[in-house]
């Protein structure tokens, strides 16, 4: 079975890495050239000459077209061939696929599976990357792990306790209760912390530690988005009915993209409600989660070369692990979906 | 993308005649078929006087690990639709798995189909399939007469009055320019049907200065201006002197005496098997799209895999310097 449906959208670059050049990236398998026309709208291409499969990401951009670097075929924004050396006509055989492209909430976008499925309204809500009420940055980073390990990861925070020690973890994680909710779609983890004493990242955000009322409501969208809603509010300030007013709120954004079985771009950002116009302070908590996400991926790396050392192993599951395993659940259904979809067109 | 050839074994389960000299004939194909989009198409090796030849054909819509196909009788067949003709049911044949080069884009606000005779095969389930998603289309579908265009009720019950026929015996002819006229700028045209019909096509899209790569066709190089004549060809440098049958092309007779010719597509796209004319009695059919019309007019070269000589003989030079 696949480790992934293809029938979704997938974060294949952050709006600031696209530009008037070409970028390569694997996405589910497939090699992809990405570039914005003269316009800022992005194409996605598959990065394979139709004649020799030279990727076109060594090629060069013509005005909204990409040339092959290799014999100047020439191809259009929807991968029509519009150029051929040497002759007068063109082969009408000659393309490259287009994948559909969808910017929005700071990321582009892409559908790797049937593009007649790909509807814009179906694009990951992930608002709070350019809602003009909260700030946010965040980064992509390239991780040598299944998709579905960094799902895990994030459908359980028992392990900030245990790998985050010095910033967002501390023993109050990982001995608060939590309920684990789901709908066809998606799935959400709520724990919630009272009375207890902030880790050092929040102490620093609210300025005091003790008596402190503490939140992660952890909301997944099938295949791959994760919106962690997290913050700490003085207790007995109604935080825990729902009240965050006297309280710092933030949102960690992520998306993660499979480039292999094995291997995923993971696109995230840290967003808070309070303080949006400190820049400063903008770009220190981007910089605290990059460090706090370094930690995250030395284990993620590790369990990937653990699971292909021992290719005959499954998992054990905890208690803790309700919410990534409905995750799984959601995410298997997608694929089984698109499997039916697939047999019935036969 | 071009995949690597997947043959498979594939027996005749059913066979019907959706119009007159239409037949279609629908597969059951051992080891199943991997899911296809409309517009692909499948090759059937079939027999010809004897020998082997390999056929392309467009997949129909056809039901799970089915390949079904339509194809017309010529009359002046060079043989695949004798052989497909002939076939019966529970007949083995080897076929390759789908493969799509006339590929829907999915991106377009609109999309404008155009059929004309037996071309209707890829544009068929192309109508399904964007009439299935809700997807804006108009279809203008021309043939000889009204008898010889398979498929009409299914696409009347899918497309209504999106729909138009335009049969010749009562003097119903596309207008392609108003149809044309009518698509949005950044609508798509998607077009298969007889080498005239697709030039008429190329000539008013480019009238209506619309880019070409939102015109799309397909082309299987099988049908010209004239019906299948014998030539003579002399190729020079070689003392080699070919009679090529009605039934045969000038690529495959040049191959059968022994000439050797590089070549690919085998339907007039890719202009490998180009031959330079030396000196000629009788009148070019080209059949290719590789080719330009001003080259076409010219006359020095033509491709020998689909073009031919209206009768007549030539001094063709295939570039041998010995």
């Amino acid at each position: 079975m696949a480790s992934f449906p293809l029938n979704a959208w997938y974060a294949a670059a952050y709006d600031v890495e696209l530009g008037r050049s070409l970028l390569a990236r694997t996405i589910c398998n497939k090699p992809i050239v990405m570039y914005r026309k003269q316009n800022g709208e992005a194409v996605a291409l598959a990065d394979a000459c139709w004649h020799r499969l030279l990727p076109l990401s060594q090629g060069s951009l013509h005005g909204d077209n990409v040339i092959c670097g290799y014999h100047g075929l020439e191809f259009d924004d929807s991968g029509r061939c519009v150029y051929m050396p040497s002759q007068e006509t063109i082969n009408p055989s000659a393309c490259v696929k287009s994948y559909p492209v969808v910017e929005r909430h700071r990321f582009l976008w892409i559908w790797p599976g049937d593009p007649a499925l790909a509807d814009p309204d179906l694009v990951p809500d992930m608002h709070w990357n350019d809602d003009p009420a909260w700030a946010a940055d965040g980064r992509v980073i390239h991780v040598k792990c299944d998709y579905r390990l960094v799902v895990d990861n994030l459908m359980d925070l028992t392990h900030e306790t245990f790998v985050h020690g010095s910033s967002i973890g501390n023993r109050a994680v990982a001995e608060a209760p939590f309920e684990v909710t789901h709908t066809d779609r998606t799935a959400t983890v709520t724990r919630l912390m009272e009375d207890i004493t902030a880790p050092p990242f929040w102490a620093s955000q609210i300025g005091r530690a003790e008596h402190m009322d503490r939140w992660q409501v952890i909301n997944f969208q099938a295949p791959s988005t994760i919106c962690i809603e997290v913050g700490v509010a003085p207790t007995g300030t109604g935080a825990m009915q729902g009240d965050r007013s006297k309280g710092v709120e933030g949102m960690v954004l992520n998306t993660m993209t499979p480039e292999t079985e094995s291997s995923c771009h993971y696109f995230w950002a840290i967003a808070r409600s309070y303080d949006i116009h400190n820049q400063a302070r903008t770009h220190q908590l981007r910089e605290g989660v990059a460090g706090v996400f370094t930690e995250d991926e030395l284990i993620l790396e590790a369990q990937q070369r653990a699971i292909e050392a021992n290719p005959d192993h499954v998992f054990y599951n905890l208690n803790i692990d309700a919410g990534s395993m409905w995750a799984r659940k959601l995410i298997d259904r997608m694929i089984a979906e698109e499997t039916a979809i697939k047999t019935a067109a036969e | 993308m071009r995949n690597a050839t997947d043959w498979r074994t594939a027996r005749v389960a059913h066979i019907d005649e959706p119009a007159a000299d239409v037949r279609r004939v629908v597969f059951d194909v051992t080891g199943g078929v991997p899911p296809f989009d409309p517009g692909s198409h499948t090759n059937i090796r079939v027999t010809i006087g004897g020998q082997g030849a390999i056929r392309t054909y467009t997949c129909l819509p056809a039901g799970r690990d089915q390949i079904a196909i339509a194809v017309k009788l010529h009359p002046q067949s060079r043989g695949g639709s004798r052989f497909i003709w002939s076939l019966m049911p529970g007949q083995e044949v080897e076929l390759t798995a789908p493969e799509n080069r006339f590929e829907l884009s999915w991106r377009a606000p609109e999309y404008l189909l155009l059929a004309g005779g037996i071309g209707i095969t890829p544009i068929y389930g192309m109508a399904q399939a964007l009439a299935a998603r809700g997807q804006k289309v108009r279809m203008h579908y021309g043939a000889q007469s009204r008898a010889a265009m398979p498929f009409v009720e299914d696409l009347q019950a899918l497309l209504g009055d999106r729909l138009t026929l335009h049969a010749a015996d009562q003097g119903q002819f596309i207008d392609l320019d108003a149809v044309i006229a009518e698509l949005p700028p950044s609508g798509e045209a998607y077009v298969c049907g007889p080498l005239g019909m697709l030039e008429a096509v190329k000539a008013a899209w480019a009238r209506a200065g619309r880019p070409i790569s939102r015109l799309r066709y397909e082309v299987f190089g099988d049908n010209g201006k004239f019906a299948e004549l014998p030539f003579e060809v002399s190729v020079m440098n070689t003392g080699i002197s070919v009679t090529v049958r009605p039934d045969q092309t000038l690529l495959g007779a040049l191959q059968e005496a022994g000439v050797e010719m590089i070549y690919d597509c085998q339907r007039g796209e890719c202009g490998l098997c180009a031959v330079g004319l030396v000196t000629r009695e009788g009148e070019i059919d080209h059949r290719d799209v590789f080719f330009s019309e001003e080259e076409k007019r010219e006359g020095h070269r033509m491709c020998s895999c689909v073009s031919r000589l209206v009768g007549g003989c030539a001094v063709i030079d295939i570039g041998y310097r010995p």
